[in-house]
């Protein structure tokens, strides 16, 4: 499954022309994942075919999704909702039944500006007692995660996704800025993180939240990363993807359990019986 | 399905309304929460109002107590979109009733995004 060298270049120079980033051939895999849920709401076989009937008419509107699509650096609170949902309503359930009566082991890899692991603070807070949650937040980017530590998101960002209810009950107004609460903050650690490398100490986890980032990697690293994950889970712990990607086809020794309208993640010899 | 958009601002009215119409709205615009209140009693079946706060006649905060204290409406989704930003007005709206919460300035994509919280519009996958 890939698109052709004449599709890539066609996306590749819309997006350099708009954005002025540069998308050098090998990121393939990233255009096809990215464009692949427009290609699917539009009713396409395949991204190819999405972009083919888009060269033929290239509507304004449409030509700013893609663009959206491969440049966007996606920070909305509870992203996607339905993982939270399994998070609260599924996952975390099924491994406090499993796990001995430690605290609750959480890592947000990939947590970009801080919106993922508040997020999933959030989601737990009536869910989880206090002081048995531990949330370890990894980004690649120091600059990032500057500002996640920070937790301080303009009008802007918290207009994105965030229940106005927990937008009061979460955060507290400093300046024209909005802070997210201590209570909450305490229950995350950031730290410096290389998904190519060891995993980061503060395991095992129970749930991993790996959201749109294989997408940004070639098929042997996404093995390779899946691999790294897993050696840092509790055995029966959960595995969250984003919503375009999947296990399946990568490393089959996971298994997919629906839940809701989406999917979380199992390793299978590490199941606990 | 349909949305009152309630605002002052006839600009701001044309900006929401153009917002909701490609989400799947029909609209109809009110100037403050009297005509807005007035088009309800007449019979008007909306599933989404839209509301500034600060409008003359009766503001967002009185149509959405006057609403809530009618069971005619029950069913009607209401959103604040205001300049309004102190959290305890924001606390005051959400114990009048209002639902949902946005603060001015907001991006399309920000209404979109409390459509879906409230389940008035479809989630997408998103990329």
């Amino acid at each position: 499954m890939s698109i052709t060298g004449e599709s890539f270049s066609y996306v590749a120079e819309l997006v350099r022309r708009r954005s002025g980033i540069v998308l050098e051939s090998g990121k393939e895999y990233l255009v096809e994942g990215r464009l692949l849920p427009l290609a699917r709401a539009a009713a396409a076989d395949d991204v190819d075919a999405y972009l083919r009937a888009l060269r033929t008419a290239p509507h304004p509107a449409r030509l700013e999704l893609v663009v959206d699509a491969l440049t966007t650096n996606e920070t909305s609170w509870f992203r996607d909702a339905q993982p939270f949902q399994a998070l609260v309503e599924h996952v975390v359930p099924e491994v406090r039944r499993l796990a001995e009566p430690g605290p609750l082991r959480v890592w947000s890899a990939a947590c970009s500006s801080g919106q993922e692991p508040y997020s999933i603070a959030m989601a737990l807070a009536d869910v989880v007692p206090a002081g048995k949650l531990e949330i370890l937040a990894t980004d690649l980017s120091a600059e990032m995660l500057e500002r996640a530590r920070a937790a301080r998101y303009s009008q802007l960002e918290v207009n994105r996704g965030l229940p106005a209810t927990m937008l009061v009950r979460h955060f507290a107004r400093v300046g024209a800025d909005w802070e997210v609460a201590p209570a909450l903050r305490n229950q995350v650690t950031f730290r410096r993180h290389n998904l190519l490398e060891l995993p980061p100490p503060g395991g095992p986890f129970d749930v991993v939240f790996l959201r749109n980032v294989l997408i940004y990697f070639d098929l042997a690293t996404k093995q390779d990363v899946l691999r790294r994950v897993q050696r840092a889970m509790r055995p029966g712990g959960y595995l969250v993807l984003g919503a375009a990607e999947t296990t399946l086809g990568i490393d089959d020794t996971w298994e997919r359990v629906p839940v809701g309208r989406g999917a979380v993640y199992r390793h299978e010899a590490r199941r606990a019986a | 399905m349909r949305a009152l958009v309630i605002d002052d601002s006839r600009t701001m009215r044309r900006i929401i309304a153009g917002i909701l119409r490609p989400l799947g709205f029909d609209t109809v615009e009110a100037a403050d929460g009297q005509e807005a209140l007035d088009a309800l009693e007449d019979g008007l079946d909306v599933e989404l109002a839209c509301i500034d706060w600060n409008m003359p006649n009766l503001d967002g905060l009185g149509f959405v107590t006057a609403v809530r204290k009618d069971g005619r409406w029950r069913d009607v989704t209401l959103m604040m979109i205001t300049t309004e930003s102190e959290q305890g007005q924001i606390v005051r709206a959400l114990a009048a009733g209002a639902h949902e919460y946005v603060i001015k300035p907001f991006t399309p994509d920000a209404i979109r995004d409390k459509l879906q919280l409230l389940g008035l519009v479809g989630l997408q996958e998103s990329a």
